[in-house]
């Protein structure tokens, strides 16, 4: 319970407050803020008019009129010290195709000079681990990886790109993720994958979830155009 | 029937109150820019103050209605004609079968609201009438409007009088002072600027460029000093977020913004002045001015009262007819 003692609040505007439960990246934390957020679901606050979850806090969405900054901390206080944490059992593990470098990762060649790594140690850096899947956000199915390796970390682009193309996996910071939707970004992009994680045509529109991991593994231009034309494309999943 | 638009304006999207309910699977807010005009046209249409309206962005629509409509425009000055002739902003108007509806560029402001009583006929997507232009989804097929478009209204024989029109009316804001002020409330990750950072903020001038839209109104005068730099652990963004990137120049997230982010952000422009924002155009200039969280709601519960008082004043005003 260490973390909870060091729960902070702070203002988001007048309309929102954040719930900051410490400034790392870890499971504990994240696990903190998910039972906070699924406490609020299953109870309601008067009042809060949503929620979003984060690596390491909460931003609550609140009516001012109908409750204050500070009785609605005082709520959400007493709501983490009854929240019991749940707990993944089963590991579910989504392969996601990547193609690295060249047209489809343009920053790669930046990274590459930041870290001191060749662009293939890079590559078996990346593709050789399971990211948690801490949270989703920024764009529909934008999953924010945690657990990169630190050789990797790369800051972010001082000017964002006002358009990187849907697909893109990118570097920031000390994290990593894929852009399932073209947007604007400051990510540094080594890499597309040819696989669309957010569809709303799709009968299930997204293909992984908060919790669960992905693993990416490296494909070539031709496989990428490949699997990019094959409708019927399902990525592998492992369960463990 | 509806309207036919032969001429869409450049940016002109259906926005409603808000997609509420999906920001932590990181679906934007979206929603009108400028509520207050939104909600005003609402009323003034006796329409439920968050039904779906047409935002126009510095140029309005021309178009042919198909049917009768009252209809009611405000926000940005897009000098509104009705057959040639001017349909005054913030009142109740009458439009006709056949009348032709022209605009033109606005003379006032950014975002111009036409709400027409009954609403639009279209499908909610998620909850919400309000186009997601990135998500495709939403509004009218997902998209900006386009010329041609054909927009039905849910009530074709609308049984308001013509005396009761035009008793519809709101007083039209004044025009803001130059430079406009803009309230913010520090917060968020305040302390990753230096004390010269907050300074700066306060004490700059700050001018809106043309890069900026409905996710976010980029700033560019002095840039804001940070202690180690502005990256952070990505954590929610609310609206009015003052963002910081690494270039120092604040962003202001709006009703399009990202639902979680990776710069830190100074604090919030307070809700109150969301409306100000919107209604800035590229070139525009504006300062910020620190207020405590006391003021920034007694601001909020303001602007909550001046709607319901708008409400009460046409309803009653209709009230009043209605026994005579």
């Amino acid at each position: 319970m260490s973390e909870r003692a060091n729960i902070r609040f702070f203002t988001a505007g007048d309309t929102a407050l954040v719930m900051e439960f410490g400034n790392e990246i870890n499971d504990a934390l994240n696990a903190n803020v998910k039972s906070v957020y699924d406490g609020l679901i299953q109870k309601p606050i008067d009042g809060v008019r949503e929620a979003v979850p984060t690596f390491r806090s909460l931003l609550v969405y609140y009516r001012p009129e109908k409750i204050s900054f500070e009785s609605l901390q005082k709520k959400l206080a007493d709501l983490s010290v009854n929240a019991v944490s749940s707990v993944n059992k089963s590991k579910r593990v989504i392969h996601i195709p990547v193609a690295y470098g060249g047209e489809y990762g343009e920053d790669m060649a930046r990274v590459s000079e930041h870290t001191g790594l060749s662009e293939k140690e890079i590559i078996s850096i990346h593709s050789g681990k399971d990211y948690l899947i801490y949270m989703l956000g920024f764009l529909p199915g934008f999953p924010y990886l945690g657990g990169m390796d630190r050789r990797l970390i790369t800051p972010r682009l001082k000017n964002p790109r006002t358009r990187i193309p849907e697909g893109s996996v990118g570097i920031g910071g000390e994290q990593t993720g894929i852009y399932p939707l073209a947007s604007p970004g400051g990510w540094q992009l080594i890499g597309r994958t040819p696989v669309k994680p957010y569809d709303a045509d799709r009968k299930n529109p997204f293909i992984y979830n908060a919790g669960e991991y992905i693993r990416f593994f490296p494909i070539s231009a031709d496989e990428y155009r490949k699997i990019e034309s094959d409708a019927a494309y399902v990525c592998k999943e492992e369960i463990g | 029937m509806g309207i036919v638009l032969t001429n869409a304006g450049p940016i002109s999207t259906i926005q409603d109150g808000g997609r509420a309910g999906y920001m932590a699977f990181g679906f934007q807010e979206s929603g009108a820019m400028d509520k207050k005009a939104f909600n005003t046209a609402n009323i003034l249409v006796k329409n439920p103050r968050d039904e779906a309206a047409i935002e126009m962005t510095l140029m309005g629509i021309s178009g042919e209605f198909t049917s009768d409509a009252v209809i009611a425009f405000t926000g940005a000055d897009i000098q509104p004609k009705i057959n040639g002739e001017s349909a005054p902003r913030y009142q109740a108007v009458k439009a006709r079968k056949g009348d032709v509806l022209t605009t033109s560029f606005a003379t006032t402001g950014c975002r111009a609201y036409l709400a027409v009583h009954g609403g639009f006929y279209l499908k909610k997507v998620m909850d919400s009438y309000s186009t997601n232009v990135k998500c495709k989804i939403g509004g009218y097929m997902g998209r900006p409007l386009l010329n041609g478009d054909l927009l039905y209204f849910n009530t074709v024989e609308p049984k308001l009088s013509d005396e009761e029109i035009s008793m519809r009316r709101a007083d039209i804001p004044e025009c803001v002072a130059s430079p406009v002020l803009v309230r913010v409330l520090l917060g968020l990750q305040e302390d990753y600027f230096t004390k010269k950072g907050i300074e700066t903020f306060f004490s700059s001038e700050y001018k809106v460029t043309n890069d900026s839209d409905r996710m976010g109104i980029k700033l560019d005068g002095e840039g804001i000093e940070s202690k180690n730099g502005v990256d952070i652990i990505s954590d929610g963004i609310p609206l009015g977020a003052v963002q910081i990137p690494a270039s120092g120049k604040p962003i202001i997230m709006m009703a399009d913004r990202q639902t979680v982010g990776g710069y830190a952000k100074i604090g919030a422009v307070v809700s109150a002045d969301i409306c100000v924002m919107a209604q800035l155009k590229p070139g525009d200039s504006l300062r910020f001015v620190q207020v405590t969280l006391k003021e920034a709601k007694d601001s909020y519960i303001k602007r909550l009262n001046e709607l319901d008082e708008l409400e009460r004043k046409v309803e009653k005003k209709k009230g009043f007819l209605w026994r005579k």
